[in-house]
């Protein structure tokens, strides 16, 4: 069960304003998707699926990247190449 | 008071690519935000894949430093939200890491060896490079470049064995000259090792410092944090646990505000990655010759002290050199290379590669010859490696003897100038005759002067206790 206090928690970490109204909501709606995942546990032998396989690798070998218009395409406010965000410190 | 510190290290490697795509790790000389794919950038709908060659990699420093590798390890998300991490999320190794244990080796003090133990090696992506702008409360911004988001590191992480800023010092020397001699790493780009610490005086708590960019800030950064915790114990204030920043060009470590230690990663199995059964490669890696090995090889095959050969292999570049000037002469390559040579290089932060090996090699046979004294060669050093220094080809040491008039001459042809010293000094020479020792240093300093360093200063030493006789 999540509760009121974790999402709250969780909003501070993350820096996001949440009302008292909306942690509300959003509680409810986090256990609603935990009680999917309830669903998957009580499929057997379902969670294991996940690692059945180990050592996948690719080789050491370059690929093109994208051009740095494409990179800053989503980007809001670019600078000279850089993506802008607010200021962290 | 005793003193505790650990290390953290992170060490970048050499890969072509990143840990878990395509994109070159080469970007030095580009521009930000060029060398990134949807993968690094963590868009939707895109799946890592982990670069075989930075596991080998991972595992060569495993077996060099004597670490268990056990059957099976995996990645792990450790979530927080900062602009550094495209995905709000760094892929690291958590409760299962690729390598447990192992130990390092270190000079003790007093003689002696010393071994340091270590916890763990784990493998996990570079977090980008963010540059802060602006001032003021309102101004002040973040740009962002992911060009080293996901370039593969491992973090050593050491137990709390180390008692002192100079032991400190030893280990990260005898661990970035194994890491250079492994070759997964390339000590020449910046920040391809950066160290955290953690330090406290027993029976007190333990302190966090992040950011110490440059391995050679480590000493300094210790020094001002042991300092800074003893005089708070002196003072009975009370040591808090916590994390603190160091600031370089200051030489201070200032308190991260507390937001910022909130750990609350969250670690979870990363669902988007296979897991790890490697064990069974270690036996398969091929160690070349490591630190310790080649520090007893060059004491065996040519003759000379623990000290210069420690000295000569804490660098792998300045041990290839050595090895390619030495050739039968290792008595006088040893202690030019290991005491002056070094000295001058570092004086002028000069990588040992400029050093060209024909010049210096000449000029080591002049010395052996016997055609130069010391100081003279010592000067003809130097303006070999400041010719090189400003891009000019370098003059051969015979040409700049000959130019200069350095050649030696002998005792004898120095008898008048020594004569003339004597005169001019009669106090010391008083000095001397009534038994007091540093007396006849000076004298001999004075020929010395006199002479430009041509005079061999045993030689003059000998014709002044000559000419006092009487
Ligand atoms: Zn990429």
């Amino acid at each position: 069960m999540v509760t009121k206090e974790d999402v709250a928690h969780i909003a501070t970490i993350a820096d996001i304003g949440v009302d008292d109204s909306e942690l509300e909501l959003f509680t409810g709606q986090f256990n609603a998707i935990l009680e999917y995942f309830g669903v998957l546990d009580s499929v057997e032998g379902g969670a294991d699926a996940v690692h059945s396989r180990t050592n996948v690798f690719r080789e050491d070998l370059v690929k093109p990247s994208l051009l740095n218009d494409e990179v800053l395409m989503n980007a809001q406010d670019p600078e000279d190449g850089f993506i802008r965000a607010p200021r962290v410190i | 008071m005793t003193v505790i510190i650990g290390l953290e290290i992170h060490c970048q490697l050499n890969t072509k690519t990143k840990l878990f795509c395509g994109c070159s790790t080469d970007y030095r000389d580009d521009g930000p935000n060029t060398h990134v794919c949807p993968v690094c950038l963590g868009l939707p709908g895109t799946l890592p894949v982990t670069n075989k060659q930075a596991v080998i990699y991972a595992l060569r420093v495993a077996k060099a430093l004597h670490c268990e590798v056990p059957a099976f390890s995996e990645f792990a998300r450790k979530n927080y939200f900062y602009p550094d991490l495209p995905k709000a999320f760094q892929i690291t190794q958590y409760d299962k890491p690729l390598a447990l244990g192992g130990y390092i080796e270190i000079e003790a003090e007093g003689g002696g060896e010393k071994r340091i133990e270590l916890t763990r090696i784990h493998m996990e992506e570079d977090p980008g490079r963010l540059v802060h702008k602006g001032s003021g409360d309102r101004g002040r911004y973040t740009l962002v470049d992911y060009n080293r988001s996901g370039v593969p590191l491992i973090e050593i992480v050491t137990e709390p064995q180390l008692s002192s800023p100079k032991e400190a010092r030893r280990f990260l020397n005898k661990l970035r000259a194994t890491l250079e001699y492994l070759g997964i790493y390339d000590s020449e780009r910046e920040g391809s090792l950066r160290v955290d610490a953690n330090i406290s005086i027993k029976g007190y708590e333990r302190v966090e410092v992040k950011n110490i960019t440059s391995y050679k800030g480590v000493e300094k950064a210790l020094t001002f944090e042991i300092t800074r915790q003893k005089g708070m114990i002196r003072r009975n204030a009370q040591i808090v646990r916590e994390t603190r920043h160091y600031q370089e060009a200051r030489g201070v470590t200032t308190s991260a505000r507390s937001k910022e230690m909130e750990h609350d990663y969250r670690y979870f199995p990363e669902p988007d990655l296979a897991p790890l059964e490697v064990s069974s490669w270690v036996e398969e890696i091929a160690l070349p010759e490591l630190p310790d090995a080649r520090r007893d090889r060059f004491m065996q095959q040519y003759g000379i002290s623990q000290n210069h050969a420690r000295t000569l292999t804490g660098d792998l570049k300045l041990a290839e050199f050595f090895e390619e000037v030495t050739s039968g002469m290792p008595e006088i390559a040893a202690p030019w290379t290991a005491d002056i040579l070094l000295g001058e290089l570092n004086y002028r932060d000069m990588p040992v590669t400029k050093v060209p090996n024909l010049h210096y090699r000449a000029l080591l046979e002049e010395v052996k010859k016997g055609s130069v004294t010391d100081t003279s060669a010592v000067e003809v050093l130097r303006l070999i490696l400041n010719q090189v220094m400003e891009g000019q080809a370098p003059e051969m040491p015979g040409v700049i003897i000959a130019r200069l008039g350095l050649s030696k001459e002998e005792g004898e042809s120095f008898v008048e100038v020594v004569a003339s010293v004597l005169k001019e000094n009669e106090a010391a020479v008083a000095d001397h005759r009534s038994g007091k020792a540093g007396a006849i240093n000076f004298l001999v300093g004075q020929v010395m002067k006199a002479t430009r360093g041509r005079a061999d200063p045993k030689e003059i030493a000998r014709i002044i206790g000559d000419l006092l006789k009487d």
